[in-house]
């Protein structure tokens, strides 16, 4: 690192004439107000969150594969409290559940993709100094960072971190009689999910703006590529959403601390009458997902949109129906607040109003789908380059299909309320949600390390990073939907009960289980390569050069070592759209947005 | 993009490029954007209680009926405050477009005199909901009863002044024939509350008691509000209404009549009214407050000179859009609560 920034500061001198000021270690590398140093910010704390969040999910796949059997893993990192004598305690299963969902969903895909992506990206794909407030940037990070770290405490504490689901419902969640971890935990988690969406909220009012406001001359909206496309959605999306969640949320806090019922009512606890009464834990539902919904394509858009950019890179083609790739994004966007309801077909819902929402639901199928064709299309004839971002983007499209075709048995309400809450829709929206999100994840840092960091990763551990990544996650999520289909539901700590009714059933979900858990396991240890080569490339990693794999977006128009400003001189003028990979009559099979139109060429 | 002749860079159309395409700085678009935000918060909070109430079995609070009193002069102008307050806000919003035209003329005096009319209207505001809060808490001089069926009624007409207490068995700090004048409808309260008024006989918080010595109540009129056994809700009762309510207030039963609200109970009607009244009535004094906050600090640098020196008023802008959001608001959250 340190040759860099020796490097960064000669730049500088040479070129920047507009910011002279010496940078010290805190503005250059924590409280930086440079939106590349953010971008790093955030994908360093999102991938030490995810790190911790996949500890927790080996955590309780060892208790559900060898039920209560004594394992010295889990001696050691729950000790006496939670595992006395290696054994997973039940209430600590939940609390595992529940912070793994919470930091996975919100840490590690919000904040990890949206959070770095848009940050680093934003400006330099649209050809700006920087985001339009980069002071609100900075304190969007270290509300991120403040949340993450108040998450992490709930872990420590004596009664055990929250415990009633990511979704947290009322009543678990409001009463602390009702279960240990809804005391002291939960209020942590709210608190922190607070710092979270008022850290959200800024960078997502700072994403907007900059897209509309800070793009350079030519850059129109119908020239921008579709990360950046993809981005302005997802904050749009996390504007309209994430209020909601605090809605619900404050309402959950009165609940709890004030002696409200706006979702309690008449519940008995230890065969005790509480006073509450009149309020209903369906309008928790409601509000919840209303956000929860938009949120599930907070966490996908971003990953759609650096996949878009590095399959056309790769398969050095233009990127198959670019406007009807704009249009899907935002279909799906819009789509994705009118389909709440389809986590709630088993509430007691109008069967009326349930057939709206799976009406709803499946037209959500209809821009997904143009989105993969589009893909495919994309890639159909391509001279495709296999670089590990590559590889990703295409697992990427893989695992949206599986997990897409899932998802249309979810959402019709006839079919749902057969699998409604087993490991069928775990197995679902990890495939389609989280290996998706993360295969965007990967797409991206593999493929914008070397503008991150200047050098470059090392290839062949991609490669063994991803196949271990793609068949030990899909040797996770696969088994999965039959453990589902055979009738397991989600969050139960043993399932030894079904040894009642089936033993044949029963000892098929365990073979099962095993067989995830040792996949679990192999796809962690798999990870392993990737951290070893994300930071031994960070400071060893070859030099990179300016325009790595041969791409058209601005952003590889700027020079490796960052320097204030992005662009050492004028800003680039844009004259043509991102995706003219292999235009015939062109020299190379790639021109640059910063070339002007040839004498009676057409634009695409 | 397909025409070719276009200019290479369509820079010349507002969304090619370089310029903003609204001509609006990026601080006021993400104040736009963050109103957006913020109007969906109160949009979840407003349709949790509209959720709440159409779910609700029992009646729901009419307007009219709960908020009619004005301070100092007592009860009986239904929404009488409440539209002066609401008139106030609106007014302050009106002041601060006088401000933000006067920063467009860069008339410094201007911008300060109007920002702090807006700024005294806040205050304004805020104050008025303290003494809205004030009689939702403390409610009306009748309160809320059980009738002898099991059904509950408020009650309208004209309360009965109290004119004194006649201490006739002495307690630890009133000694016999004492006459108490002060404080004495809290007093009555709180003892009809806790069953200890009984033949017009009050049992006071020493232990003495006293003879309560009070006009007669007139035109009482019980609207039932919760069925019991004889009577079915939205029913008016005239005939004997005071004498039923004489008997339950006398009655030395505890909790057969209610006062004001709080988190646990009200007289209005089921406890989520309450609830929600608080806490979205709470949550937008809440921002008036942080508005009339903000306001303040930029009114400082108004007189300070600073946007004068920068050339341009765009903070007062930039908050009057949030002021202007806040009052908007208000009326949402005013026909909720007051209206409908």
């Amino acid at each position: 690192m340190s040759a860099i920034t020796h490097d960064t500061h000669g730049h500088h001198d040479a070129h920047d004439h507009h910011d002279h000021h010496e940078e010290t270690f805190i503005s250059k590398y924590i409280f930086s107000q440079d939106h590349k140093m953010i971008g790093k910010q955030f994908l360093i704390t999102a991938v030490f969150m995810g790190l911790v969040a996949m500890l927790l999910s080996l955590l309780f796949r060892i208790q559900l594969a060898w039920p209560g059997e004594s394992s010295d893993f889990l001696s050691l990192f729950l000790g006496e409290t939670w595992a006395p004598g290696g054994i997973l305690k039940e209430n600590m299963y939940l609390g595992l559940v529940t912070i793994h969902g919470t930091i996975m969903v919100f840490f590690l895909l919000t904040g990890g993709l949206s959070g770095t992506f848009s940050n680093l990206l934003i400006p330099l794909q649209i050809g700006a100094r920087d985001m339009a407030s980069g002071f609100l940037n900075m304190v969007s990070y270290w509300l991120f960072a403040g949340s993450s770290v108040i998450m992490l405490v709930s872990l420590f504490i004596e009664t055990g971190p929250a415990m009633a689901g990511w979704t947290i419902y009322p009543p678990l969640s409001a009463l602390p009689q009702a279960i240990e971890g809804s005391g002291l935990g939960m209020t942590l988690w709210l608190l922190s999910m607070t710092l979270f969406i008022a850290g959200s909220l800024i960078g997502s009012l700072n994403y907007i703006v900059t897209v509309l406001n800070l793009r350079t001359t030519g850059m129109s909206m119908t020239r921008m590529p579709l990360t950046i496309w993809a981005f302005f959605v997802t904050a749009i999306l996390g504007v309209l959403s994430f209020p909601v969640l605090l809605s619900a949320a404050v309402l959950l806090m009165m609940d709890r601390l004030a002696g409200t019922s706006f979702y309690l009512s008449d519940i008995i606890v230890g065969g005790e009458m509480l006073e509450n009464h009149g309020g209903s834990p369906l309008l928790y539902q409601h509000l919840f997902w209303f956000l929860g919904h938009p949120e599930v394509y907070i966490v996908l858009l971003p990953a759609l949109g650096l996949s878009s950019e590095v399959i056309s890179t790769n398969a050095r083609k233009p990127i198959f129906g670019y406007r009807a790739m704009i249009g899907s994004i935002l279909a799906i966007g819009f789509l994705s607040f009118i389909v709440w309801g389809h986590h709630m077909f088993v509430t007691g819902m109008n069967p009326f109003l349930g057939s709206v929402f799976v009406f709803t639901t499946l037209l959500i199928a209809i821009p997904s789908a143009v989105k993969v064709f589009n893909y495919l299309t994309t890639l159909w004839r391509g001279s495709i380059v296999f670089t590990p971002a590559m590889l990703f983007a295409v697992g990427l499209v893989s695992t949206f299909i599986t997990g897409g075709v899932t998802g249309i048995i979810l959402a019709d309400s006839a079919l749902d309320i057969a699998v409604h809450d087993t490991y069928f829709v775990v197995a679902h929206f990890h495939i389609v949600m989280g290996m998706s999100a993360v295969f965007g994840m990967f797409a991206g840092v593999y493929h914008w390390f070397p503008k991150m960091y200047g050098r470059m990763m090392n290839t062949r551990l991609g490669y063994a990073h991803f196949w271990v990544t793609l068949v030990g996650a899909y040797g996770v999520f696969f088994p999965m939907h039959f453990v589902g289909l055979a009738g397991a539901p989600r969050r139960y700590y043993d399932y030894s009960v079904y040894n009642e009714f089936d033993t044949n059933t029963y000892e098929m979900m365990l073979d099962l289980n095993v067989i995830i858990t040792v996949f679990a396991i192999i796809a962690a240890l798999g990870q392993m390569i990737f951290l070893f080569n994300f930071f031994y490339s960070i400071f060893r990693g070859p030099v990179a050069v300016q325009n790595p794999w041969k791409s058209n977006t601005l952003e590889w128009t700027t020079p490796v070592e960052h320097v204030h400003g992005n662009w050492p001189g004028a800003l680039p003028v844009v004259h043509r759209w991102p995706y003219d990979y292999s235009k015939p009559g062109a020299e190379e099979d790639y021109i640059l947005q910063t070339v002007p139109l040839a004498e009676g060429e057409e634009e695409h | 993009m397909s025409n070719h002749n276009e200019t290479q860079n369509d820079s010349a159309t507002t969304w090619g490029g370089k310029v903003s395409p609204f001509s609006t700085s990026y601080g006021k678009l993400m104040m736009w954007f963050f109103l957006v935000s913020d109007a969906l918060t109160f949009g979840g909070l407003l349709i949790a209680y509209g959720f709440t109430r159409h779910a609700c079995q029992v009646a729901w609070p009419i307007g009219e009926e709960t908020f009619n009193s004005l301070p100092f002069l007592g009860h009986g102008y239904p929404l009488l405050y409440v539209a002066l307050m609401t008139f106030i806000l609106i007014v302050s919003s009106v002041t601060m477009v006088l401000a933000v035209e006067a920063g467009h003329r860069m008339d410094k005096k201007g911008v300060q005199k109007w920002m702090l009319a807006t700024i005294v209207g806040g205050l304004f505001f805020v104050g008025s909901q303290a003494w809205e809060w004030y009689h939702f808490i403390h409610g009306s001089e009748f309160g809320k009863i059980e009738l002898a069926d099991g059904s509950k009624a408020i009650v309208k007409g004209h309360f009965g002044e109290i004119k004194d207490f006649t201490v006739v068995e002495a307690g630890k700090h009133h000694h016999k024939g004492a006459v108490i004048k002060e404080d004495l409808l809290h007093q009555f309260h709180h003892a009809i509350e806790h069953g200890k008024l009984k033949n017009d006989t009050i049992t006071l918080h020493d232990g003495s008691k006293a003879l309560v010595h009070r006009a007669k109540d007139e035109h009482v009129v019980l609207v039932i509000k919760e069925d019991g056994l004889k009577y079915k809700t939205g029913q008016h009762v005239e005939k004997g209404a005071d004498k039923m309510y004489h008997e339950v207030i006398n009655s030395g039963t505890p909790h057969r009549v209610i006062y004001g609200a709080n988190l646990k109970a009200n007289e209005y009607g089921p406890t989520q009214y309450a609830q929600f009244f608080f806490f979205i009535t709470g949550f937008h004094g809440f921002h008036v407050f942080s508005g009339v906050v903000f306001n303040f600090l930029i009114f400082l640098k108004v007189v300070e000179g600073r946007y004068h020196r920068r050339g341009h008023y765009e903070m007062v802008e930039k908050t009057g859009l949030y002021w202007h959001f806040v009052d908007l608001v208000w009326v949402f959250v005013f026909t909720f609560f007051y209206l409908v």
